[in-house]
């Protein structure tokens, strides 16, 4: 016999302050990562603008160093990961049938942690300079001796911070599929997007340690006066591209799987199609996260590391080939016969693939060490990871949010903006990234403010920034579908494209907020598509009505990232030379340090002595919500 | 969901009778996981600077053998009184449980003042600190973050242990005491490379 609690309901701010429900959450990293991707894209376009003619000085040579270190930095790791968290979060608890993921009060912690490091980064372009190292901050470029404004210390300690919240987030997601999945879904029945989304959560649990370190050695070397890289007390600058790349390679394959998923699940929707060879794309998958991990040299080719690294590496990276072909063969032959709709997730799903397949076939000329040596640091390089991050990842999101959309908001995109959006960001996109590889192979260098005229850079550069302002408008009419649909009333069908082959169109668009009254019986891979065939209208329920119980809301997430902010804050600013006496007291006698562990810790404190026993919702709640529907 | 149980009416093993302590019990393995990686990045680091002593101590010069073989001892039997620990909360004798988490956090404290002697001796006897040489960097980092995470399981298990005089053992504290036993057991892993890479290496090799 359940018992009742009572629970708090909050409103407004303060519900989505104190909420602990994995769609709503999803709504925030959404929010969040809408709102840096905009701060990325500005950068992105002041960056076009500057190289639009030779010579130009709209903007200064230290301005472009913190523009495009800015650029990088914000778009992986705050633009475009928290979009990812945002459809893991709205759409796998779905998927797998799910009332919430395991740990609702890390998912939230891992937000707000993820938010407050993103904030604390991009508080430096207001507060003394922003980064100015390049996204990879090489040392010693990053070392107080070569970069003595407190840019790279908001690099160090705000990544440090976000990085945390995305650690959270995985191991969160990890233990939500392994443990949280309904009656019959075993692991070969999950859809794709969970099973990408599994291995991409693996991917940060192993990854993401290795950047903190890095991060922590380079702000101990810049704040207390180690010497991990400083030659001339026996320090050593390569170990930091080692730590950085041991992680940025994986790191690329973190971002790039999900898009894989959601392209999976895109394609046999609007093909009508069951996915082409599933057991290949999910062992594809794995091998890539493998193969992921043991690459990371590649990006230092020209570091020295000799002849037998290079050609073992170069070798692995091409290994890495065989999988990601086998997966674009399997979307090929899924559309192949297929009853194809081009609506606009599938334009981008399809985009997705020929984008994604020039993006694969630089990497492998990219691979080859000897040829690496011509294309490292020019415009060749930037193309290339353009076409597989934003030509792959930014399409596959795109496809992501629209086909969700009625999932996550109640109401359906339009689709005439849609396909308007898609036009303007493919042709844009290729107009931007595909001349780049020109002006890379006759070498042109990237990181470089400007260029001399005369040297055939001059034309194409334009071309990039025209294109580079089209896919520009591309994402503003996406941005105005978004707030057009806002204002048009909820009530779209559970499934509304009609096809869904998944267990979140099961149930209502928004779900309520135990997603499924009764846990679903998976009979196969896509099970709701099963049960249609079966000619039945919705699942078998696995477990008899019943209370649901809930997790209660709370405000110590949030807290506790405040406190972890102001800690960051201290820690940076503690050998700061003030000219007030009061701000050298508490910053040099560490004391905001202290008092931002406190509150972290205090509240860590809170939430071990109060146990949250959550609250239930009747049965009787349930049939009247049953009956309103 | 969750069944709830009333004391007397525990099962054997009380840390897995929810879904919310297995998922945290899994989830802390991942943690552990992730833990790993942390601290192998910090051994490879380690490893990379170790001889650059930048004219300042060597690691033979600096590590006495004798008192770190004690630190080890006494790591590793604070682990086996986690074992007994976990032991005696199977067999549901809260008593003996507290008494030997109380060990347990006895022996970690007595490891945490003889680490806080010996990093003293090291700044002002040797003049050896955080500043002195990459090796120093890394040898203050590496161990100090062991160091650290020493500390933070003092501080938990002694809150536990409160817990378990104000709640008892139930199916809501079991967890929390298994996990805690789970992290000990890590850092005392951690600790066994330490006591191998930092210090045995450090001697002779």
């Amino acid at each position: 016999m359940a018992h009742a609690h009572s629970v708090k309901r909050h409103k407004g701010l303060m519900d989505w302050l104190t909420t602990v429900d994995h769609k709503k959450i999803a709504i925030l990293y959404l929010l969040a990562g809408g709102l840096f991707f905009a701060i990325g894209g500005i950068e992105a376009i002041l960056i076009r603008l500057q190289l639009i003619k030779p010579m130009n000085d709209f903007v200064s040579a230290q301005t472009f160093n913190e523009l495009i270190t800015m650029h990088g930095t914000t778009m992986i790791f705050l633009g475009v990961m928290p979009v990812i968290f945002a459809l893991m979060n709205a759409v796998i608890p779905l998927q797998i049938g799910a009332r919430d993921v395991a740990f609702p009060f890390l998912n939230s912690l891992g937000f707000w942690t993820f938010l407050f490091g993103g904030l604390l980064l991009n508080l430096s372009w207001i507060m003394g300079g922003a980064p100015d190292a390049g996204w990879t901050s090489y040392t010693p470029l990053s070392t107080n001796t070569y970069s003595t404004s407190h840019g790279v210390d908001f690099y160090t300690v705000g990544l440090q911070i976000a990085g945390l919240g995305t650690l959270i987030g995985g191991i969160n997601f990890l233990a939500t599929i392994i443990t949280m999945r309904a009656p019959g879904m075993s692991f070969m029945r999950m859809p794709m997007f969970t099973w990408t989304s599994f291995i991409t959560s693996a991917m940060i649990l192993f990854a993401f340690p290795a950047i903190t370190v890095g991060l922590v050695l380079l702000s101990f070397d810049r704040i207390l006066g180690a010497n991990f890289f400083e030659v001339a007390n026996g320090g050593n600058p390569v170990l930091w591209q080692h730590i950085f790349w041991i992680f940025g390679h994986p790191e690329v394959y973190i971002l790039i799987l999900p898009a894989f998923g959601v392209i999976s699940e895109v394609i046999p929707t609007f093909s009508r199609k069951r996915l082409f060879g599933y057991s290949s794309m999910v062992f594809a998958t794995i091998l890539i996260a493998f193969l992921g991990f043991m690459v990371w040299a590649h990006h230092m080719f020209t570091t020295g590391l000799g002849p037998v690294a290079n050609a073992l590496f170069s070798i692995a990276t091409m290994l890495i080939a065989v999988p990601t072909g086998i997966k674009i063969f399997n979307w090929l032959f899924t559309m192949w016969g297929g009853q194809i709709r081009f609506t606009s997730p599938n334009l981008f799903a399809i985009g997705f693939i020929p984008t994604f397949v020039m993006g694969g076939v630089t990497g492998v000329m990219l691979a080859s060490a000897p040829a690496d040596f011509q294309f490292h640091d020019t415009y060749f390089v930037v193309a290339h990871f353009h076409y597989v991050i934003v030509g792959g990842l930014v399409s596959g999101l795109l496809a992501g949010l629209h086909y969700w959309w009625p999932k996550m908001f109640g109401r359906m995109l339009n689709e005439t903006l849609g396909k308007i959006s898609f036009w303007f960001f493919i042709i844009g996109f290729h107009l931007t990234f595909f001349v780049q590889h020109f002006l890379g192979l006759m070498g042109m260098q990237r990181r470089v403010f400007t260029y001399l005229p005369n040297q055939n850079f001059d034309t194409l550069n334009l071309v990039s920034t025209i294109g580079a302002i089209l896919m520009g408008i591309g994402i503003l009419v996406f941005l105005i579908n978004a707030f057009a649909t806002w204002a048009k009333p909820k009530g779209v069908a559970n499934d509304p494209w009609e096809d869904g082959r998944t267990l979140e169109w099961t149930i209502a668009s928004p779900p309520a907020e135990y997603n499924f009254k009764q846990i679903p019986l998976v009979r196969g891979i896509d099970a709701f598509w099963k049960e249609k065939m079966a000619g039945n209208k919705e699942m078998t329920p696995a477990e008899p009505l019943g209370p649901i119980h809930m997790p209660s809301p709370t405000i110590l997430p949030f807290v506790m990232s405040v406190g972890i902010f102001i800690a960051g804050l201290g820690f940076m600013f503690s050998k700061e030379q003030f000219s007030n006496s009061f701000m050298s007291m508490i910053f040099n006698n560490w004391i905001v340090v202290i008092i931002g562990l406190v509150i972290t810790f205090g509240s860590m404190l809170l939430r071990s002595l109060y146990d949250d026993h959550g609250w239930h919702i009747e049965v009787e709640e349930l049939e009247e919500e049953g009956v309103k529907a | 969901m969750s069944a709830t149980h009333t004391e007397g009416a525990l099962p054997h093993e009380p840390e897995k009778a929810t879904l919310e302590g297995r998922n945290k019990v899994l989830g802390f393995w991942l943690f552990l996981g992730g833990e790993a990686v942390l601290f192998g990045t910090l051994f490879a680091t380690f490893l990379a600077l170790r001889n650059q002593t930048n004219e300042g101590p060597t690691a033979s010069e600096l590590f006495q053998l004798p008192m770190t073989a004690i630190t080890t001892l006494i790591l590793l039997v604070s682990s086996l009184t986690s074992v007994f620990a976990v032991q005696a909360m199977h067999r549901h004798k809260v008593g003996a449980l507290r008494g030997w988490l109380a060990i347990t956090v006895l022996l970690g404290l007595a490891f945490l003042c003889l680490e806080i002697y010996e990093f003293a001796e090291y700044v002002h006897a040797e003049k050896f600190g955080m500043t002195t040489s990459a090796f120093s960097s890394a040898f203050y980092t590496l161990v100090g973050f062991h160091g650290a995470h020493v500390a933070f399981g003092v501080v938990w298990i002694s809150i536990l242990i409160g817990q378990l005089f104000k709640k008892g053992l139930t199916v809501v504290t079991a967890p929390k005491i298994y996990v805690s036993a789970i992290y000990w057991h890590f850092i005392d892993v951690v600790w066994v490379f330490i006591f191998t890479v930092v210090y045995l290496l450090g001697k002779v090799g």
